[in-house]
């Protein structure tokens, strides 16, 4: 079983339980949504008493900061006992598309030319994961929700504001891609 | 006992972003080059069986856990916001490779660059909150 369950699991596998985990918080009376969190932990370090907007009852979220938690330790569960020996099975065409932009292949999960320290704690990477990061909780924010509460919770719901918030982030994520992940990583 | 339901929900939450690849840098260039079914299909999958759960939590009309009735908020009907607000989501989302959930699977997962990237969602939605009534919504 725990053999299975440590090599990298199929789509379905993956989007099944996805659901599966959407259903759940539903059953327990919550909804399935990440990116609230980021709110909840303004409000908790003291952001409600300037701004308006994080001005509410932070305990009414606990639930959802205790999943957050919870998926932190998962994280570290995947990367101990249930970590795979295998290497990532990317696209051929993507390793070649990364090379173009100076982003070497490493069979791991993340980059180590990204996340790697050197990179990630020069100055333009610090930027870079900054940048990245504040775009994502603006973004976020703004639209009401992330991959979590649009793309699933949402479309789950046959939601149209959902639908607009997902084409957006591809939208998005084309534009950084195509047009900016060169200018970026080529400077 | 009432918090241990969510910490373990997280905790299999997490093993699955992870053990699915979707807290893969990589795995969101992939997608956002359309050079592999993995990320659609675990998103098609994820929206299909979750549609298919929502149709029947409404018609069978299910109760929670506490005996509740179970109701789905509509989003508030617009398009500024989603729009504009979901596309600057997504360039953040293929700069970084993350979405809000595994950016802290990366962290537990020893990502520890992630941490930037948390520190920048957190004042990115600072400045929403700071800046909200001036955007379109």
């Amino acid at each position: 079983m725990l053999e299975l369950i440590k090599q990298p699991w199929p789509w379905y596998t993956s989007g099944a339980m996805i659901a599966f985990t959407m259903v759940l918080l539903i059953y327990f009376g919550k909804s399935f949504g990440v990116s609230s969190n980021l709110r909840t932990l303004c409000t908790i370090a003291g952001a409600g008493a300037k701004v308006k907007f994080f001005d509410f009852d932070w305990k009414t979220q606990k639930w959802n900061l205790l999943f957050l938690m919870g998926s932190v330790f998962g994280g570290l569960l995947a990367s101990t006992i249930l970590k795979s020996d295998q290497p990532l099975q990317l696209s051929e065409a993507t390793v070649q598309d990364l090379r173009s932009l100076g982003i070497t292949f490493d069979g791991e999960l993340n980059p180590s030319d990204i996340f790697g320290p050197d990179f990630a704690l020069s100055v333009k990477g610090f930027m870079i994961l900054l940048i990245g990061g504040l775009f994502v909780g603006f973004g976020a924010r703004y639209a009401g929700g992330c991959t979590s509460g649009h793309a699933i919770s949402g479309l789950s719901n046959l939601q149209l504001p959902s639908l607009l918030a997902v084409i957006g982030f591809f939208a998005g994520g084309l534009l950084m891609t195509y047009l900016l992940l060169p200018l970026i990583f080529k400077i | 006992m009432k918090s241990l339901k969510f910490i373990v929900t997280g905790i299999l939450f997490g093993i699955i972003m992870a053990k699915s690849e979707a807290i893969s840098w990589y795995r969101i260039q992939e997608m956002f080059r359309f050079q592999s079914f993995h990320m659609f299909g675990i998103i098609g999958t994820a929206v299909i069986l979750g549609t298919l759960a929502v149709y029947l939590i409404k018609k069978l009309k299910i109760r929670d856990y506490h005996g509740n009735p179970i109701v789905f908020q509509d989003k508030d009907k617009s398009w500024p916001r989603y729009l504009i607000g979901g596309l600057i989501f997504g360039l953040g989302w293929a700069l970084t490779g993350a979405c809000p959930g595994p950016m802290f699977v990366n962290i537990g997962y020893g990502y520890w660059a992630m941490i930037i990237v948390v520190l920048g969602s957190l004042a990115g939605t600072y400045i929403y909150g700071l800046i909200k009534d001036r955007l379109p919504h």
